[in-house]
Formats: structure tokens, sequence, C-alpha cells
């Protein structure tokens, strides 16, 4: 019980890495600050495999399992402490976290080594793992949003990594502006929490919805609000409509961050925090409804957009937005578990195809640029396997780990009961996109002629520092799903199983779920085999063979053919235009004319130069009377006299 | 032998204070200024002890023995910085006796 007895541990460790990186590590030589780096993640995460043993012992009733270590803030009746919670979920997140920080630190290693700031990089990585495990560890919502707001920082200390770069600053910033109109939404829900139910902890709250008498349940149109509030936050954390415009943006930042921050953690957060308020949704339909609108949107809409894209991370950046969609559609369907399972195989997959998109750019010297590429498959073979698979995985291939979870959410949404065809519709053309932009993206990079200049581009594998953490993914990729495999043909799904206290435990008593129509164990895994999803996933993989091997001017024909959809794509729909017209120029015409040239300059300078100027002309006037003549000083005391015996008189006479 | 009403004295002492300010006010020598200082106390000492015989009481004679006292460290003090700015300016002129400005 150590570990749980002193769970601090887990978020320390990061946090001290970053501050011996950080404030020393400019004179350490590299081996040091690796050590130091890689050792606190390291740490951290033998520190989580112990934490996960110790909870395997718990029995049912002290989960969730709640250290409280000091009161933060006492204010009447609000009250933070500073309280860290394990259950199932927290259990998950833990480990996705803590491993995948773990890779993507040995892999940048390899990746940043010829950097500059590479202490600084390295300490950025370990700040943010301390505040995405508060983020994840935390008791309570006030707690949460510390670990939430520390990520979105250094989110923008990483993606603005190499400050030399004006697009690097600017994306930098445009991810934390944007993320801060969710987090504004987020601050508002946390408030309206507190109102409702005068605490902040997760667990109070439940309890509360729980036991709550009838004339004492708070209204659905309050529970609403605080789930769309807070839902607003996860919008701009997790990249959905209409808030994604910064994450491919953020594609400026170096390919770890991409692959850690991205990708695999802080961008799940929001997925993780509607799930973490499971208890809250599951009594606002409306809200739910409106968490699987937009996921079901994103998805289709971010699909649609990476399909001509020919930049490799924007294709991956594209691709996270969708599949980050996917989860909020199986959290918005009820299928709280699903998306969560989701999250996890996705860190495994998408965390591994960013690793080796890095790993081909790494290769192509910089080059990011598919119509570059090309025929890199003998060249780099571990890096084509890695990634291979990892497409395999997202487009949904069964037997690999983005089959089981994506599955299950397409199936929630068909058939789940909160199901809406509609949205599946919408989910499964994502999938069959999904799958053409991947396969498009693995037959333009690897297949093919090479269309680099062989001469000047020196393509070579990367280092065992790179390519070791791309296998452990890529085997993370495939077997990552099997947990629920046993669900195909009738047997549980154990992730589900293991989640289950989680959503179950504060959810509303609700009717029965019908009990399932009986199928042969055969022909469900028929069924499950031969379902829309994976025949709409193997579609998309035929279309991108037929458009990039087979006959590669087809995709020019098609482009020239319907050039008005293809230009909308290209441009990404112009929402960054829009954006650009609609918000930001307007602001910009009123913050220059209205705010700098009328109110800063007119009202507050003058006010400030006004008081100025009544001192120094009235200093200049009375300092006349200084005129060093005793005669004049002799005239004013006299003067002086005279007017105080005059007062003092006339004030005698008032008084009798 | 009738008394001499109050009134007499009272305007006998704002004559004097009168010319006091007047000769303060007016005059460049220092020496004067300072003679109008002690003249503008005495009338001031002629007005308390006037009062005090009026009224029959003591306060104002005690009032009058303060001023004294303190008119003659005044007269002191004073002379003393009046001999110490000569020997630096060599003038007992106020108009140039004029440093002490902005």
């Amino acid at each position: 019980m150590f570990i749980l007895n002193h769970l601090w541990i887990i978020i320390a460790l990061p946090l001290l890495g970053a501050a011996i990186n950080g404030l020393l590590g400019k004179n350490f030589s590299k081996p040091i600050v690796n050590s130091v780096g890689i050792g606190s993640v390291a740490l951290s995460f033998l520190a989580v495999a112990e934490a996960v043993r110790e909870f395997a012992q718990l029995s049912a009733d002290q989960i969730p399992w709640i250290k409280t270590y000091f009161t933060w803030i006492t204010a009447g009746q609000f009250k933070v402490d500073f309280s860290l919670q394990v259950d199932q979920l927290t259990v998950v997140m833990l480990f996705v976290v803590t491993f995948v920080s773990l890779l993507v630190h040995i892999y940048s290693t390899g990746y940043m080594a010829h950097e500059e700031g590479y202490y600084r990089f390295f300490s950025y990585l370990n700040l943010f793992v301390f505040f995405m495990l508060t983020l994840v560890l935390a008791a309570n919502v006030v707690l949460m949003f510390v670990g939430w707001e520390g990520v979105g920082l250094c989110s923008y200390l990483l993606v603005g990594f190499w400050f030399l770069k004006p697009s690097a600053i600017s994306a930098g910033k445009k991810a934390f502006i944007t993320t801060r109109i969710g987090d504004f939404g987020f601050t508002v829900g946390i408030l309206l929490l507190f109102w409702t139910f005068k605490s902040v902890d997760f667990v109070t709250i439940f309890k509360q919805l729980v036991s709550g008498s009838q004339d004492a349940a708070v209204p659905t149109g309050v529970l609403t609000t605080i789930c769309l509030l807070l839902f607003t936050g996860a919008v701009g954390k997790s990249a959905q409509l209409p808030l994604y415009v910064w994450l491919p943006d953020a594609m400026e930042g170096p390919t770890p961050v991409s692959a850690l921050i991205h990708a695999a953690t802080m961008v799940t957060a929001g997925v993780y925090m509607v799930a973490r308020m499971n208890p809250l949704f599951s009594r606002a339909p409306v809200a739910m409804f409106v968490v699987a609108l937009i996921g079901a949107l994103t998805a289709f809409f971010a699909a649609t957009i990476g399909l001509v894209q020919t930049d490799i991370k924007k294709v991956l950046a594209y691709s996270t937005v969708s599949q980050l969609g996917y989860m909020f559609l199986g959290l918005g369907v009820g299928a709280y578990a699903s998306g969560v399972f989701h999250l996890m195989t996705h860190a495994f997959f998408k965390g591994l195809l960013f690793l080796s998109a890095g790993s081909v750019i790494h290769a192509m010297s910089g080059d990011q640029e598919m119509p570059h590429m090309g025929g890199l498959r003998n060249k780099i073979p571990i890096t084509f396997w890695c990634m291979f698979i990892a497409t395999f995985a997202i487009a949904g291939i069964p037997g690999f780990a983005g089959f089981f979870s994506k599955d299950e959410i397409l199936e929630a949404a068909l058939s789940g009961p909160l199901a809406n065809p509609f949205l599946w519709i919408l989910g499964l053309l994502g999938a069959g996109f999904t799958s053409f932009y991947m396969f498009r993206l693995i037959f333009l990079t690897f297949f093919g002629e090479p269309r680099y200049d062989e001469h000047k581009v020196h393509v070579h594998e990367s280092p065992y520092n790179m390519t070791v953490p791309l296998i452990l993914l890529a085997i993370l990729s495939t077997v990552g799903g099997w947990v629920a495999a046993p669900h195909l043909i009738g047997g549980p799904d154990y992730f589900e199983k293991f989640l289950h206290p989680v959503f179950a435990t504060y959810a509303p008593a609700a009717a029965e779920a019908a009990p399932e129509a009986l199928e042969s164990t055969g022909m469900m895994l028929f069924h499950a085999l031969t379902g829309w999803p994976v025949l709409i996933a193997l579609a998309g993989l035929l279309v991108a063979w037929w458009f990039y091997i087979k006959s590669p001017e087809t995709p020019k024909k098609l482009a020239n053919s319907l050039r008005a959809p293809y230009t909308l794509l290209l441009h990404k729909y112009y929402v960054d235009e829009l954006y650009n017209a609609a918000i930001i120029q307007p602001l910009l015409w009123i913050s220059t004319n209205v705010f700098w040239h009328v109110v800063d300059e007119g009202v507050i300078d003058g006010t400030v130069n006004g008081v100025a100027r009544v001192a120094r002309e009235s200093g200049s006037e009375l300092r006349e009377i200084q005129s060093g003549n005793a005669r004049s000083y002799a005239t004013w005391v006299v003067i002086g006299a005279v007017g105080v015996t005059v007062l003092m008189i006339g004030l005698w006479g008032m008084v009798r | 032998m009738s008394i001499v009403p109050i009134s007499y004295y009272l305007v006998l002492s704002a004559i004097l204070f009168g010319l006091g300010i007047v000769a303060f006010v007016v005059k460049r020598n220092i020496i004067t200024i300072f003679m109008a200082i002690e003249l503008m106390l005495n009338a001031v000492n002629l007005a308390f002890v006037a009062f005090a015989r009026a009224h029959n009481q003591l306060d104002g004679l005690v009032f009058v023995f303060f001023v004294i006292v303190v008119a003659a460290a005044e007269s002191a003090v004073g002379l003393a910085i009046i001999i110490t700015v000569y020997q630096n300016r060599q003038t007992l002129n106020l108009e140039r006796i004029n440093l002490l400005k902005f």
C-alpha cells in the first residue's frame, strides 16, 4: 500500500525531473539530461505499475481510493483539498500516460539529438507529464483544472519550442488562445457545479446525484447547462468542432511533442473529463446528444479534410481530430467504456503513427511533404512495418487494436441505449475516409518510385533509441485491443468489465437493457468481421490502392473533374479564413480603432498626461512665489497672519 | 484721578504693531527689520498688560514674562545669524541676500 498511500510520488517525480533539468540543465551533458528526463518518467511509470498492483488488491468498497494530503483553499463553504483519487478509469489513464510518455522520452533522445535547448525540451516534457498526471489523479474538479491548464501551458511551450520560427510561435499562441476559449466555458461550468452542489469533489457531487431525494434533486436544466459548459472545455482541449483549428497548426512543434501531447495524452483530456463526469452527463440527455453530435460531425469533417492533405503530419493531425470525434461519439451515445477504450488504443496507434512519421521526416532530413517521398519501404523497413501496423490499427482492420474500439463505438451508435442512425452513418463514412487517407499516406510514402533526389537526400533508418519505442508501440497497437476480443464471440469485454464500476456506480436508475438477441458464437464472429465498419475500411484500402498504386493518374483526374469540392477540402473548408474574417479581423479592428486609439491613447493616456500637465503648469506658476527675496517672504507671512486673524474673528463672530 | 480706558492702550498697541509691520515689510536693512520684530513683540506685550490690568488677572502678566524671555533668546540667535550673514556676504541689504530660491 506504499504507493497508494503516497500517490504524490507519482506526480512529484516528473516535477522533480523538470525542475532539475530546467534549472540546472544548461550545464549538464546530454547523458545527464537524458538520465534525469527519462529516469524521472521511468520511475513514475514503475510507481504507477506498483500502484496498479496494490490497486488490484483493494476491495470494491475501497474504490475510488482517495488520499487527501492538505487543504489547498478554504473560503466560506468553498473548500478545495489537494487530494488524489484512484479508480479504474484513473488506472487506465495513468498507465497510458506514463507508458507513452516514457517511450516518447526515449524516442526524443534520438529525434532531438542535434537540437539547441535539449535540456529545455526534456524539462518541458517532464513538466507536461507532471501536469497530465495531476489532471488524471485529481479527486476534485479544481485540482483537475490545474492540471488541465498546466498541460495547456506545456503544449504552448512545446509547440513554440523552436521560438526563432515565426510560424511555430504563432501556432503556439493559436493553440493556447483557442483552448482558452473552451476553458472559459469550463471555468464557468466549475463555478456552476460548486454553486449547485456546494462541493467540488467528484465523489461528493456524484453521491448527491444518487441519494438526492425527489424535491432536492437538481433540475435537469441546470445539469444540462453544467454539462454543456464542461463540454465546451473539452471541445477546446480535445480539438472538436468548432475549436479544432489549433491542432493542425500545432504540428509546428517537434514530432515527439505531436505524438505525446497532440495525439496520445493531452488532447484526450477532454474525453477523460467527460468520462469522469459521466454521472452528470448521463442525467442530461440533451448534453449527451450534443456530445455525440459534435463528436460524429468532427469525426466526419476532419476525415474529409485529411483526404487531400499532402503534409504527412497534417494528415495525422486531422486524423487525430477525427479519432477524438469518435471518442466523443462513443461517450455521447452512452458507451463510456468504448470511448475510453478508443482513447487507449488511439494513444498507442496514433502515438506510433506520429513517431513513425517523425522517423520518416528524420530519414528525409526534415521534409514533410508526401509528394516528395515514395519508395521508402526498403530504405527504412522498421519504420515502414511499424507504421503499416499502426495504419491497420487506425483503419479498423480486424485483429488490430483500433478495430475493437472503433467497432464498439459504432455498434453503440447503431444499437446502444442512445443510438442514433444519423450519427452512425457519419461515423461509418468517417471510418471509410480514415482508412482511405491512412493507406494513401502509406502508399505515397513507402510505395511507388522515389520522388526525391537520391543524391541529395540520404535516406537512413533511425537509431535504436527511436526504433525501439516504435516496435513497442507497434506490439501494443496490435494486442492492445485484444482485451475486448472475447466480446466478439459472445464472451465478456474485459475492458468494459474493468471500467464498469466507474460508469455504473452513480448511473441513473434506468430500465434494464433488453437482453441481446442470442446468436450462435460462429454467427457473432462472422457478423463482427463482416460488419459495415470492416467492409468500409477495406473499401477505403482498396480505393487508396487503386488511386495510388494501380493507376496514379486517377487522383489528378478526379481532382480536375471535381475541382470545387477538391479546392474546398484542400483549403480545409476555409475555416481558418472564415474565423479570420468573422472573429479575428473585427477584433483587430475594434482593438486598434477603439481600444488602442480611443480608449488607450485618448482616455488612459489622456488622464495620466492631463494629471501630469496640471501638476507641471501649476508648479511653474507657483514657483514664482519663491523668489529668494526675503522681503517678499515677509510680505507673505504678514498676509498669512492677517488672513488667519480675519478668519478667526469671522469664526468668533459666527460662534457668538 | 480717573482711570485711563483700556481702549487707549489697545489703540496705542495697534499703532505700534502697525508701525512694526510696515517697517518689517518695507525696510531693507536686516537690523532694522529685527528691530521691527521687537517692536511688534512689545506692542503685543502692551496689549497683554492692559488686558491683565483691566480684568484683574495675572495670566496676561505671566505671558508677558514668557514673551520677554523668548524675545531675549530670539535676539541672541538673530544677532548671531546677522553677524554670520555679514561675514559671508559683506552686506546687510535683504535685496542682495537672495540665493534661497528655486
